[in-house]
């Protein structure tokens, strides 16, 4: 019944385990992964799942499953998937408004200047990009998303910032994300969103989940406070 | 009806088992750091698995009963007085109205538990009352504080008490200072040598150790990986970061995270890690996931027996 492209399952402790998809990350893995995570949900005696670019940790309880039960469960849903016919039941695209001026992205013009472009034309490229959200983690909400244009490849920050504006838009190597809280981050700040990332009061709690494709729009100043945006905390 | 905070000690903390199903959007679990003890605590006083208690780390807690009920401690001997009398953790205390409970300092071990007949009342956020500060949720406000002086912890009154306390062979031993890991994954990554050398050392525990994770300083361990691509973390896991200097990541735990890991300490192994203190010498003793999974049944059978 072993497929190529099986998952492989390693017990972590016991009342965990980690699928690894593939080596490499790729859109078609975080699908697959998204699929799975997706399966895995729904079944009783799974008390956490976590995935990531290329794995997904699975936490269950271990009243309800010792590693030979899960192994079989889990083997069972995946054998049942068909990764062909992918559809993320709950996949949306979401839009981030973002104003680029440089009181709220203080390292936009070093990353112009690093990556040889205009400061209009950073703010271009990152926005006629559609990001993937291969992970959700670090801090509540905050999503990797991939990939940037080779253009926009920047290395973090030397030495990482302490608190970090919540909404702060940044980029690093060859992803982009949106800070949820304030956090030390070494990511090179570029602009602020005046949305919020994080509600513990909504039915989703995270505006963007895992699998989501992701899409950055510019907005002007005013814009930005009429959507709430804040201008402290540089 | 509710004990009133008079000081607020060093860091106490409502807790339940955790916050279970939201690590997919970031958000860890929070939970007791001594899982023993905290299932103890509500085992005795007749109380569900889940129910509310608080987490006393250190002591210098001050706590004024406004009406009748029956507590239960467990977990640390934090030298606690009820009306200036000494008493000891691991059993059930009858409570009166105008009565005085007080955790002190440290005798044996770090963290106390204080169970109260039906639970702590505390309106839970996202299915649990579990308090993680860094995340700003779960706590008597909802909002992740601990408590502070004059907060009221409600529960409700009653006369009806059983003196009882957990058998003298089932209370964890502290003192212990062999942690059992499980060898589940990635500790091929360490070569024989670096392995050995990690199961064969003291380990000290560091001053920045936290309900987020043990630091601990030692012998280096090094492993063949340069890094690996951000992975969902378990409890317990043992990441090797760049120095060669293991953290043993606990109940506040970030999600997901990039380094190596040797292993995994188990639930019973991390509660009696989370007794130790700065400064306390503690051993890794390899185990395998089966013998894990005997640890943890022996562990929940004891208490369904006892119960």
């Amino acid at each position: 019944m072993s497929r190529d492209d099986f998952p492989s399952i390693d017990m972590v402790s016991n009342q965990a385990c980690l699928l690894t998809f593939s080596q490499v990350i790729s859109e078609a893995t975080s699908n697959y992964i998204a699929q799975v995570t997706q399966e895995l949900v729904t079944l009783a005696g799974i008390v956490d799942l976590v995935p990531s670019y290329t794995t997904l940790l699975v936490v269950f309880d271990d009243d309800h499953y010792d590693r030979f039960a899960i192994f079989k469960t889990i083997r069972q849903t995946i054998e049942a998937i068909d990764p062909t016919k992918f559809s993320l039941k709950d996949q949306r695209e979401v839009v981030i408004p973002v104003y680029y001026g440089k009181e709220v992205g203080p390292d936009i013009e070093d990353v112009a200047k690093h990556c040889n472009l205009s400061v209009d034309e950073v703010i271009k490229r990152h926005c006629e990009t559609t990001y993937r959200a291969y992970a959700i983690g670090f801090t509540p909400g905050f999503a990797f998303l991939g990939n940037t244009p080779d253009e926009l490849h920047v290395p973090r920050k030397t030495t990482p910032r302490l608190k970090v504006p919540i909404g702060s838009v940044a980029l690093a190597e060859n992803q982009t994300a949106v800070y949820p809280s304030i956090t030390p981050g070494g990511w090179q700040i570029i602009g602020r969103t005046p949305v919020n990332l994080i509600d513990w009061g909504s039915k989703n709690l995270a505006l963007i989940a895992m699998g989501d494709s992701v899409r950055f729009e510019p907005i002007s100043r005013d814009e930005f406070l009429v959507q709430g945006g804040q201008l402290d905390g540089f | 009806m509710a004990f009133k905070v008079i000081k607020p000690g060093l860091l106490a903390l409502i807790q339940d088992l955790g916050r279970h199903g939201h690590q997919s959007i970031g958000l860890t679990t929070g939970g007791p750091m001594d899982e023993v003890a905290f299932r103890w605590g509500n085992a005795l006083l007749d109380n569900h698995d889940n129910s509310p208690q608080i987490e006393i780390t250190f002591g210098m807690l001050t706590l004024e009963a406004q009406a009748d009920t029956s507590v239960a401690i467990t977990g640390a001997d934090l030298g606690a007085t009820l009306n200036d009398r000494s008493i000891t953790p691991w059993q059930t205390y009858a409570i009166k109205k105008g009565d005085i409970l007080a955790f002190h300092q440290p005798v044996w071990g770090l963290r106390a538990y204080l169970a109260v007949k039906g639970g702590f009342l505390c309106e839970p956020t996202l299915g649990s009352v579990a308090t993680v500060m860094r995340e700003k949720i779960g706590g008597l406000t909802g909002k992740g504080d601990k408590l502070q002086k004059g907060d009221r912890l409600i529960y409700q009154a009653g006369t009806e008490h059983q003196q009882r306390s957990v058998p003298r062979l089932a209370i964890p031993d502290y003192s212990q200072t062999e942690i059992p890991v499980i060898l589940g994954y990635q500790y091929q990554s360490f070569s024989v040598l670096e392995r050995a050398n990690f199961f064969s050392s003291d380990y000290k525990v560091s001053s920045n150790s936290d309900r987020m994770g043990y630091r601990l300083e030692g012998q280096e361990v090094h492993s063949n990986l340069k890094g690996i691509i951000s992975e969902g973390i378990a409890y317990g896991a043992i990441q090797i970061p760049k120095d060669g200097q293991p953290i043993v990541l606990l109940q506040d735990r970030q999600t997901i995270g990039g380094y190596p890991k040797m292993g995994c300490v188990t639930r019973v192994g991390g509660s009696i890690l989370a007794q130790q203190k700065p400064g306390d010498i503690i051993q890794f003793t390899p185990i395998t996931v089966d013998q894990a999974e005997q640890e943890r049944h022996l562990q929940m059978a004891r208490l369904a027996q006892w119960r």
